[in-house]
């Protein structure tokens, strides 16, 4: 017992030194501190209305897609359609990027390939569906069509960089780690 | 969308429920398991975010991203984009609301993408993932990509 709650405070220790450092400044400045506050809060209930159905998606896929299936469809030999599978996945998503990465660990440890999880986490981040039509109301259509249009090399550009970058020691590594991670 | 989500999970989940008892279950327990996996994390950047936020008013922000701020306010925008982690539904409002109070459309592009694309204040979540390796070059090419987004905006619109 003792020795859960020791680790469950060292977990959370950044947590709690950011609390207590946010709670200062509502003593010291109540306005800016207030305002804060707010802002984590309301932060806070969004993140926790889109979370939800994305981990239990998460869940789901994990127990259900066989190691086998996931490696054909998005595998070292995928090809093009590991590629698309990688685009529509990122796109279909909501919520912010860091979402993402529970999801990216699941993909590798069904032995997805690499550069197609690096493409899923670009779709991700900016080419959002939702977030798209709403970037044309605000900004305009040829605003979000430009964007779209350099995104979808950007992405493919920046996932090729980004595995080039690695060794084939960093790549096991990170296998590894998202074998470790469930 | 969000909504779409929550069908989609649903639904998923019922089919799962009468397919297998256990394997729903087991689903759910990762479920719970990974996002209790990224909370501390998560919860530190919320209150990061908060204060940033309360610090640095979309006022402040348009004052730095005039369209005359040229390269200085691109750098400037994609700075602030790289640090701040905005909702899209906040940011977008945000975006256009700059641009109408003289914002450039430079300017907006470079934040609008480096909002998206760069995450400095959740970098150590992506490194838990991912290394250091990785994550470095990941954000460092989305941060350049972000100058050739706004360069492109910059002659076209």
């Amino acid at each position: 017992m003792k020795e859960k709650m020791i680790k469950f405070i060292k977990r959370y220790r950044i947590f709690f030194l950011l609390l207590i450092i946010n709670t200062a400044v509502l003593v010291i400045f109540p306005n800016l501190g207030k305002k804060a506050f707010q802002l984590t809060g309301s932060n806070l209930l969004e993140m926790l209305s889109v979370l939800p159905p994305i981990f239990i998606l998460l869940g789901l896929l994990d127990v259900w897609i066989k190691r086998e299936t996931m490696i054909k469809y998005m595998g070292d030999n995928s090809g093009i359609i590991g590629v698309l599978l990688a685009f529509l996945l990122g796109s279909a998503a909501a919520g912010p990027l860091y979402a993402a990465f529970p999801v990216a660990g699941v993909l590798l440890k069904k032995g997805s390939k690499l550069s197609n999880v690096f493409i899923m986490l670009g779709a991700w981040s900016t080419k959002k569906i939702p977030l798209i039509l709403f970037e044309a109301s605000a900004l305009g259509l040829k605003f979000m069509l430009l964007r779209l249009v350099m995104d979808l090399v950007g992405i493919a550009v920046i996932a090729y960089i980004t595995e080039k970058a690695l060794s084939t020691n960093d790549k096991k590594e990170i296998y590894q780690k998202a074998l470790k991670g469930n | 969308m969000t909504i779409a989500l929550y069908v989609i999970a649903f639904s998923a989940l019922t089919v799962s429920f009468f397919k297998s008892r256990e394997k729903t279950l087991l689903a759910l327990k990762k479920a719970w398991k990974s996002f209790e996996n990224i909370l501390p994390q998560f919860l530190s950047i919320l209150i990061i975010i908060g204060m940033m936020l309360a610090i640095l008013t979309p006022e402040q922000i348009s004052k730095l991203l005039g369209s005359e701020s040229g390269w200085y306010g691109v750098l400037i925008a994609a700075v602030i984009g790289s640090i701040t982690l905005i909702p899209g539904f906040v940011a977008f409002p945000l975006a256009a609301a700059l641009l109408k109070s003289g914002a450039g459309y430079m300017q907006i592009a470079a934040f609008v993408s480096t909002l998206m694309m760069v995450g400095i204040v959740t970098m150590p979540v992506e490194i838990s993932y991912f290394g250091k390796k990785a994550t470095i070059v990941r954000n460092v090419a989305a941060f350049g990509f972000s100058f050739i987004v706004a360069l492109v905006m910059g002659v076209l619109l």
